[in-house]
């Protein structure tokens, strides 16, 4: 009924293929939405040719923004980590499949963020990041 | 007499569109802002129009009747909260607003490092935050009125509170989360015999109860006019004559000041003092609108009339499996109604609604620490107005089942 809510979204956000913590890791990143409580955590595994070996994420939220993160961390498995850095919003956007308006792009885009202030090693991470 | 929902109805040309093609607007977010009548709509529309120019200084025709409007808006105001006099109202940009008011004039001039102030566990960020920043800078000190499970003020922990003579207390009359209607006139009198001034956030209860200044014998009241049916960008501070007069000015500019040399200048008197610039005077018109339009209903109808909705509301949602309602049941309750369906975020909720027009909020409503308080990021919240029908609660309640049905 809804695109919003299309089975994609629903299937990620119930049944998450990634959700998890890697121990040991290489990169680590954490951060919230501060608006909705939205929080995502992603750590990653890096191979000795710098591609990701493995990855998972970790939070709560509405379902947009678990289903993004899910979706996210699929993509980027066995990707060199040159490649996850130029990813941009239109990757997630192609992904969940949906068009979002100002205010749940946010929730859509926070694991995005998440993921490049790691790979980039920023002390922080910044909507630029995601534009 | 009651309230005759449809016509009321007719009088807010929102209600006509519709959100999708065939889909009307049910709108349950007045909490967060109303949505406002013909007679706002027109009054500022007229304004515009006819008599649009500065106030005070003014000697032309089109100056005259633009002070006297946004003059006559403030005496209407003054007498739908009782004030004793007109000049005991200041407008403000908003309820948030009126409390920095306090918050940079009274308070700064009257506190000392290692005063207390008592908030409560309920409030608005809005009646939080200046007092941080105060707190911060001025070292006085913060502590807060505890909410019990069942969204009510802990009144004997209050009452403790005061034995440590605090200086202010500080409060929501009605919160904007759990839709409590806090005891004001006990909470005022027990400040008052502790030697504190009172300032009353007013923002949720002057829309939907009858408040008198004098009867609850408040120090300080703001409240603000999108909640009420009037424009957004103007509110109110109540404040008892004596205290105005010996604060401070809050902001310096034009209009405020009674004469200004190079080097100085001499405060206006009141409520001038306190309003530097050019203010919002269509809006103030708009406001004094408002009022006339919630007056000529009659406020105990309103206040009727939402007790009905938000107890049939609270019925029909408690009924609907998984869902949790937030705050004391219907006899201590405004129009609020905020809850969490279990598995599915706020958010989610809200977005669902919205493809049937239904407006909620979805968040923590400016009110985080008491989301913390009971150990949730967010609810959804359904607010009701004189607007309101039964038939929306049902098409709310609905619209709960088909998220639960996206959701399985």
């Amino acid at each position: 009924m809804d695109d919003l809510y299309r089975e994609v979204i629903i299937e990620h956000y119930k049944n998450p293929g990634y959700r998890g913590h890697l121990d040991p890791h290489d990169i680590m990143f954490a951060d919230n939405n501060p608006l909705c409580g939205d929080h995502i955590e992603i750590t990653v595994q890096v191979d000795s040719n710098g591609n990701v070996k493995d990855a998972r994420f970790e939070g709560h939220g509405c379902a947009i923004s678990q289903a993004s993160a899910d979706l996210l961390v699929e993509s980027i498995i066995g990707k060199p980590l040159e490649e996850v850095k130029q990813l941009n919003k239109q990757h997630v956007l192609d992904m969940l499949g949906i068009d979002l308006g100002p205010v749940r792009l946010k929730c859509a885009l926070l694991s995005l963020k998440v993921l490049k202030a790691g790979v980039y090693g920023l002390g922080e991470a910044s909507d630029e990041l995601v534009e | 007499m009651t309230l005759d929902v449809t016509s009321v109805r007719e009088q807010f040309p929102i209600f006509q569109r519709e959100i999708s093609a065939g889909v009307p607007l049910v709108y349950l977010d007045s909490t967060a802002t109303s949505q406002k009548p013909l007679a706002v709509i027109e009054a500022m529309d007229r304004y515009y129009r006819r008599s649009n120019a500065n106030i005070h200084r003014g000697v032309h025709t089109l100056a005259e009747e633009a002070t006297a409007l946004y003059e006559e808006a403030r005496e209407k105001i003054a007498r739908f909260v009782n004030a004793p006099s007109a000049r005991q109202i200041i407008y403000t940009r908003n309820t948030t607003e009126s409390i920095n008011l306090v918050a940079y004039a009274w308070a700064r001039a009257n506190l000392k490092p290692g005063d207390l102030i008592i908030l409560t566990e309920m409030e608005h960020h809005s009646n939080l935050v200046p007092w941080h920043m105060l707190a911060m800078e001025r070292g006085v000190e913060l502590d807060f009125i505890p909410v019990t499970e069942d969204g009510l003020l802990d009144l004997e922990a209050y009452k403790a509170l005061l034995n440590r003579t605090p200086k202010l207390v500080s409060f929501t009359h009605m919160s904007n989360v759990l839709g409590t209607i806090n005891p004001a006139a006990e909470i005022i009198r027990l400040a008052h015999e502790a030697g504190a001034v009172t300032l009353v956030d007013a923002a949720q209860s002057v829309p939907h109860l009858k408040v008198d200044v004098q009867a609850l014998d408040a120090d300080f009241l703001a409240f603000s006019a999108h909640k009420m049916c009037g424009p957004t960008g103007i509110g109110a501070l109540y404040g008892k004559a004596d205290l105005l007069e010996k604060m401070p000015p809050f902001l310096g500019g034009g209009d405020m000041i009674k004469e200004v040399k190079l080097r100085s200048f001499r405060p206006n008197s009141l409520p001038h003092k306190f309003e530097a610039g050019t203010p919002a005077i269509a809006e103030a018109v708009g406001f004094g609108a408002a009022v006339d339009y919630l007056s000529s209903l009659g406020m105990d109808e309103i206040a009727a009339h939402e007790h009905s909705i938000t107890e049939y509301a609270l019925e029909r949602l408690v009924e609907i499996p998984g869902v949790k309602l937030f705050g004391p049941d219907a006899g201590n309750k405004g129009g609020v109604a905020a809850f969490t369906l279990s598995g599915v975020h706020p958010h989610d909720v809200a977005q669902i609604l919205d493809k049937d027009g239904i407006a909620v909020r979805a968040g923590h409503h400016c009110a985080q620490p008491l989301h913390e308080k009971f150990g949730i990021p967010a609810t959804s919240r359904a607010s009701f107005y004189l607007y309101n029908t039964k038939d929306e609660v049902d098409l709310l309640v609905n619209g709960i089942y088909k998220v639960k049905e996206i959701f399985g």
